[in-house]
């Protein structure tokens, strides 16, 4: 009887302890917000980073010691209008509450008339070290800094360290041609007995934008408006003679570090975000490098997210000071070891996040800086249709790669749908195609 | 007394009243027409109305796509393969579990097992085991019987993928078949059979001409519903092949949730029902009883 009564007694001692505990800390709280360099309350309205895990991790660690008080908005990623809606009616109401925006490259070119100059942050923020180019994709053509470059992601390849006997004389596995790829392929093939390079072409996977930011941009220097060129034909030919040395499964591949950690694959392209738990777990057994040169460059596709302010922010000030605070090198490796999304600032970073991570960013720095990379964004202006942009480039590629049609009459038949899909949208053309004054023309 | 009489004579009425079979299944049809009928309706105008016109313009697009024929073709494939061999191995397990051997609980219990799990489960274990590094090939060579990996997921040799999905499909739903098989061959008054044997019928026999005729009402239950599940193949499919093969069903839901096109979607889910429709009623027409056979 009396070990019964003693329960609810140890939980009221608990329950008062705790309240003690948490008052101490709000007290805490309320004396570090009430420091000199406090920037104030700053809604920070994002399109990015808004997982729940991830929506934690910004407001946990991202975001913990920042002096101020920021309200994390992040719009769920299956209503993307969300974010727009909200800028554009802060805008013509000409007053809002949101004093920092977080979105990707394209979507900054909707709402350009709506965004503060941040040069003078830019000056601020030349000792970070971010690659010039970033910065001009930060300028949206204009002469002003409309965003700051804040975080990225691209495509990679990795391949396991038992891959690198094969690779062909002469080879640096970070300077790799498609031609010594499609030799190393083949050497493995021939010398193995199976095919051991793969790609993520299954129902999930991303190699939609193997075709838009690898392959044709490094075998025609363009997406849309060469699609039909010498150089994209050729560029499909390669990758038919590719597949023969390419491993079969490839067309049920996702998340290509499952198939490398389990040793199906030995070389694999994907996206670095389905690549990093490869590298997190044997991070000893894997190499990270560049997608491969072609005759016109090394296409290689950013994925950018960017900071900005916009004109109707009620607290410019306190912004400004979460950019530099979110460009910091501390914070980027942070954003690096916990959502996965790398650093644009080129300083160097912490062994703590661990060989893995390290290597990736080496890989990804090495994308974007060596010669000859041509840039190719993921589409603007095409909206809902994206999912048809896609499908015209998966399909050119199942119908001459995997069924065996002939090569010029599904290019040219593709063109057709293609250009039927640039005139319905209107969409310009995005980089690496030249720009154009009207809806992008394959020509 | 009056109102106990008269609740007897309301009870009567209703009793009589001709209208009373229609009265029971009502709500049964009413719910058919508001959950079912309504929003097929709604699928079939999808399909044909777009911007306020009737158009065939979204069928055009299906009939043009360059997926719509392997679509069409390996879906067909499908259900000629899995059903005739599904037909077979049911009927050997139901006979299996009807025939009262010691055991016959623990054979119910394993045949039925594979019904509890969702079809892309389904799709996912044997994904799993027959992957290049899976449990397949894992035993096989620990067994010693291959010196490295084998890929049965293949897309270039022909068949070996429709070869998986068979598989697959032949473990997740021959239960199915069997159970309708078993609660048929239940029906079956065992003095049929043993007055057979008697005039000295073989097994073979008496399953060709005593037990298949009798069962012709559950073999037309479970041709129907096979046969329409067949033609929504999708999760299996998509978890084994991937890309590589592509049904009705998965062009459907491409249209719908990849290319954000509602119309064409539409279109498919409209041939879908279609081609079910047709084969539904060539089954019911061809395993039609005569009046005079049916057990009563």
């Amino acid at each position: 009887m009396r070990r019964i009564r003693l329960i609810p007694a140890a939980l009221t001692v608990l329950a008062a302890l705790s309240a003690v505990a948490v008052a101490v800390l709000l007290g805490a709280g309320e004396k570090a917000a009430a420091s000199p360099r406090d920037a104030g309350k700053v809604v920070f309205l994002s399109n990015q980073l808004a997982q729940v895990t991830e929506v934690d991790a910004v407001r946990n660690i991202l975001l913990k010691g920042f002096p101020g008080n920021v309200d994390f908005v992040a719009v769920p990623s299956g209503q993307p209008q969300v974010w727009f809606n909200r800028i554009q009616a802060e805008a013509q109401a000409g007053k809002g509450s949101v004093s920092l925006l977080g979105g990707l490259h394209g979507d900054y070119l909707t709402i350009q008339q709506d965004l503060m100059d941040l040069t003078p942050v830019a000056k601020q923020l030349t000792k970070a070290g971010i690659p010039a180019d970033l910065m001009t994709l930060g300028k949206l053509g204009t002469s002003k800094q409309l965003y700051l470059p804040w975080m990225q992601a691209t495509y990679i390849m990795v391949a396991n360290k038992q891959a690198l006997p094969y690779l062909p004389k002469g080879a640096d596995i970070n300077k790799l041609t498609y031609g010594q790829l499609f030799q190393w392929a083949k050497n493995i093939k021939d010398k193995t007995g199976q095919a051991r390079v793969a790609f993520p072409a299954g129902t999930n996977g991303l190699i939609n934008r193997f075709f838009q930011g690898y392959l044709l941009p490094s075998f025609s220097g363009g997406v849309v408006t060469t699609f039909k060129s010498p150089g994209a034909i050729s560029g499909w030919l390669y990758l038919k003679a590719l597949w023969k040395y390419v491993h079969p499964q490839s067309l049920g591949y996702n998340f290509m570090q499952d198939p490398l950690l389990s040793g199906e694959v030995w070389v694999a392209w994907d996206h670095v975000a389905r690549l990093v738990n490869a590298l997190k777990a044997r991070p000893q057994d894997f190499v990270a490098f560049p997608a491969p040169r072609g005759p016109k460059g090394r296409g290689y596709m950013p994925v950018l997210a960017g900071l900005a302010i916009p004109k109707t922010a009620p607290n410019p000030a306190g912004a400004r000071q979460l950019i530099l605070w979110l460009e910091g090198i501390r914070t980027q490796a942070q954003t690096l070891g916990s959502v996965g999304f790398f650093p644009v600032n080129g300083g160097k970073l912490s062994e703590k996040l661990g060989l893995g991570l390290l290597k990736m960013n080496t890989a990804v720095r090495r994308s974007q800086r060596g010669a000859g990379a041509v840039k190719s964004l993921l589409p603007i202006g095409l909206g809902p249709e994206s999912g048809n942009f896609s499908k015209i480039y998966v399909d050119t590629f199942t119908r001459i790669v995997i069924r065996g049609e002939d090569v010029r009459s599904v290019v040219n038949d593709e063109a057709t749908q293609l250009q039927a899909l640039m005139n319905k949208t209107g969409a310009h053309c995005w980089a690496p195609d030249p720009p154009s004054s009207g809806p992008c023309q394959v020509k | 007394m009056t109102a106990v009489a008269q609740q007897a004579t309301l009870g009567r009425r209703i009793r009589r009243w001709e209208g009373l079979p229609y009265g029971l299944i009502l709500p049964t049809v009413a719910y058919l027409g508001l959950f079912f009928g309504w929003p097929m309706v709604q699928a079939f105008k999808l399909a044909f109305r777009e911007d306020g016109n009737w158009t065939i313009e979204p069928f055009r697009s299906m009939v043009n796509d360059a997926n719509f024929g392997e679509a069409l073709k390996f879906t067909l494939l499908l259900v000629g393969v899995i059903v005739p061999i599904q037909f077979v191995l049911a009927l050997a397990m139901a006979l299996l579990v009807n025939a009262k051997l010691p055991g016959r609980g623990l054979f119910l219990a394993i045949f039925i097992l594979p019904l509890a799990v969702s079809d892309l489960a389904a799709g996912l274990v044997w994904q799993s085991i027959l992957t290049e590094r899976g449990y397949l090939n894992t035993v096989l060579e620990k067994l010693g019987l291959i010196d490295q990996p084998h890929i049965w997921l293949d897309p270039t040799k022909p068949n070996q993928l429709l070869f998986a999905v068979v598989i697959a499909e032949l473990w997740r739903s021959t239960a199915f078949v069997m159970v309708i098989f078993l609660a048929g061959l239940q029906g079956i008054p065992k003095e049929y059979s043993e007055a057979a044997e008697v005039f000295g019928a073989g097994l073979v026999q008496r399953v060709w001409k005593v037990i298949l005729p009798m069962l012709k009402p559950s073999l037309q239950v479970a041709l129907l519903f096979r046969i329409i599940f067949a033609f929504e193949a999708f999760a299996v499919v998509i978890a084994i092949t991937g890309r590589a093969k592509t049904t009705l069903a998965t062009e459907a839901w491409r249209w719908q949730a990849d290319y954000f096109d509602s119309h064409v979607a539409a279109a498919y889910s409209a041939l879908i029902l279609v081609l079910s429709l047709v084969s539904a009623g060539l089954v019911v027409w061809l395993l039609r009883t005569p009046k005079e056979q049916m057990l009563r």
